[in-house]
């Protein structure tokens, strides 16, 4: 019962707002606003009408959606190593940042759309100058969140490992990265949403296959339910893995002190 | 009895020049195996600096500390420190076993059973059994204290340094902690240097008293607790020989070294300054 008020709270919202749309889009009949209706029709159309040995997807859900999927995925995943690692390095070096700090300021300060021309001109089109980009826009909250969250090792804690005589790479996985990981996961979602924007940016560019690349093409040829489903789907993508983000974070941070804990705390002494 | 722990001629300065602040100053002392010393001290006397230079955590700018004969440069290998500030010092990802394990994880010769049976096992030496499961923050103040120094003895120190291990917790589990320490003490035969700011507790639990001046911290007495090793929290204070050591303690406290060093015992403090012990 009270999963489904729960539900009903998080999504009447959302529900009466495309109720309305339907409404508003039925009365004004314009081309370049169909209702949502028609847009579900497409999409159903667009990814599930294939055959049944695929699962009921069709060409476009392998051809364009996985690999802008993987796009996302591999250039974020590559964000990531570089960014924790490269983070932890410099986190945990006392003159490191200031070194990097203003070059890093200022890279992450140019917007990464802007890039692609001289990734284009660099690594042609292909896969390569898309990961880059991705890896170019996604990788700077990472970073610089991780050298934050390295540096919040605290006095005690790290004298108490030290009086242990405890071996780096005991105190880097155990104490360390810890340590360091509720602010590395904020990075981490803050970076995840950028890496979905500058895979459909990248797409949009010069190539014939993609999410981005078939939301440019569906406008061009005036098929507006089609542009619409392209951009239906970014959104529920975008939601997924930031959800699917979430889960993982809850659980490699449920050790986090909630509000709850006061009545965790089991009595006596 | 053999010498655990050897202090000579031990200085720290912190800074340099006229700015340098001497937090320790030419102290010599020794820990007998199988001794619980105590250190007591005014606030801010260098007591920390002084566990911190004995444990190796700092390399101390003068004089020299051998453990078990052998010269301390780094932290021993098998020492180990508990702090005051055990909120801070436990890590809170880990649970409670996880906590305990964490010195034993590099251990050689340890496999993961015989490493959770070593952390269950120090985890009942303070009474703590069937709490490995939880989070630290999920006990009370005295549990947390519990289980870092559960963590210390896992490690089976030849040397435990407590660092006013008591001073954050309420008096009531104060008591039931200092008890807990002499009983796991006595039961271990552990070497154990305390550090302290509160002159009952160094007289209840000490088998001996190490009195420091204000600072720079000196040695103004090394006085032996001459009390029976069962100690009771109402007994052992009203009794006579805790009455006047503590009282000699306060005085030579107050008097920042000035008291004779074999003060006349069997009386209370009346003779110096109105008290205002640390």
């Amino acid at each position: 019962m009270s999963t489904v008020l729960g539900f009903l709270r998080r999504w009447s919202l959302f529900l009466g707002l495309v109720v309305l749309w339907e409404l508003a889009t039925r009365l004004a009949n314009d081309p370049f606003f169909p209702p949502p209706t028609t847009i579900l029709q497409k999409i159903g159309e667009l990814w599930f009408s294939g055959p049944v040995s695929r699962l009921f997807l069709t060409d476009d859900v392998y051809v364009d959606i996985l690999p802008s999927l993987g796009r996302v995925l591999g250039g974020w995943s590559i964000a990531v190593v570089l960014g924790v690692g490269l983070g932890t390095a410099l986190g945990r070096s006392r003159t490191g940042m200031d070194y990097v700090g203003p070059l890093f300021a200022f890279m992450r300060a140019i917007p990464p759309p802007t890039l692609i021309p001289v990734f284009l001109v660099l690594l042609s089109i292909g896969t390569t100058m898309k990961l880059t980009t991705i890896v170019f826009g996604s990788v700077w909250p990472i970073l610089l969140n991780t050298v934050d969250g390295v540096r919040s090792v605290n006095a005690t804690q790290r004298d108490t490992a030290r009086s242990f005589r405890t071996p780096q790479r005991y105190w880097i996985t155990l104490v360390v990265l810890p340590a360091a990981l509720p602010k590395i996961f904020a990075g981490l979602r803050l970076s995840l949403s950028i890496a979905l924007i500058l895979m459909v940016v990248s797409e949009m560019v010069g190539v014939t296959d993609g999410i981005g690349f078939e939301l440019i093409f569906s406008q061009q040829r005036f098929d507006f339910p089609a542009m619409w489903s392209w951009i239906v789907l970014l959104g529920a993508l975008g939601y997924g893995l930031n959800a699917l983000l979430l889960a993982v974070e809850r659980r490699m941070l449920g050790w986090q002190q909630t509000s709850g804990a006061t009545t965790a705390k089991t009595s006596g002494a | 009895m053999s010498t655990m722990l050897n202090v000579t001629g031990l200085s720290h300065r912190y800074g340099s020049g006229e700015n340098a602040h001497v937090a320790v100053n030419d102290l010599t002392f020794v820990v007998e195996t199988g001794e619980l010393a105590c250190i007591v001290g005014p606030s801010g006397c260098g007591k920390s600096t002084l566990l911190r230079c004995i444990s190796g955590l700092i390399e101390p700018t003068g004089g020299e500390v051998t453990l078990h004969g052998d010269r301390v440069t780094g932290v021993p290998e098998d020492l180990a420190v508990v702090f005051q500030d055990y909120s801070r010092s436990l890590f809170p990802w880990l649970t409670v076993r996880q906590n305990v394990e964490f010195p034993l994880r590099w251990k050689r010769n340890l496999s993961r059973a015989e490493r959770r049976e070593r952390a269950e096992e120090a985890l009942s030496w303070v009474n703590l059994p069937g709490v490995g499961g939880k989070y630290p923050w999920q006990l009370s103040g005295g549990m947390q204290q519990r289980v870092s120094i559960a963590r210390a003895l896992a490690r089976r120190p030849a040397l435990l340094l407590m660092d006013e291990p008591f001073a954050s917790v309420d008096a009531q589990t104060r008591f039931e902690l200092e008890d807990l320490l002499r009983s796991v003490q006595v039961a271990h035969g552990s070497t154990i240097l305390l550090v302290t700011h509160d002159i009952d507790e160094s007289v209840y639990l000490g088998d001996r008293v190490l009195v420091l001046s204000k600072s720079p911290a000196r040695i103004v007495a090394d006085l032996p607790v001459d009390l029976p090793p069962e100690r009771d929290q109402i007994t052992t204070r009203e009794s006579k020989n805790f009455v006047s050591l503590r009282g000699e303690v306060a005085r030579l406290l107050h008097g920042g070294g000035d008291a004779p060093e074999q003060a006349p015992t069997g009386e209370p403090a009346d003779t110096t300054e109105p008290s205002t012990l640390a």
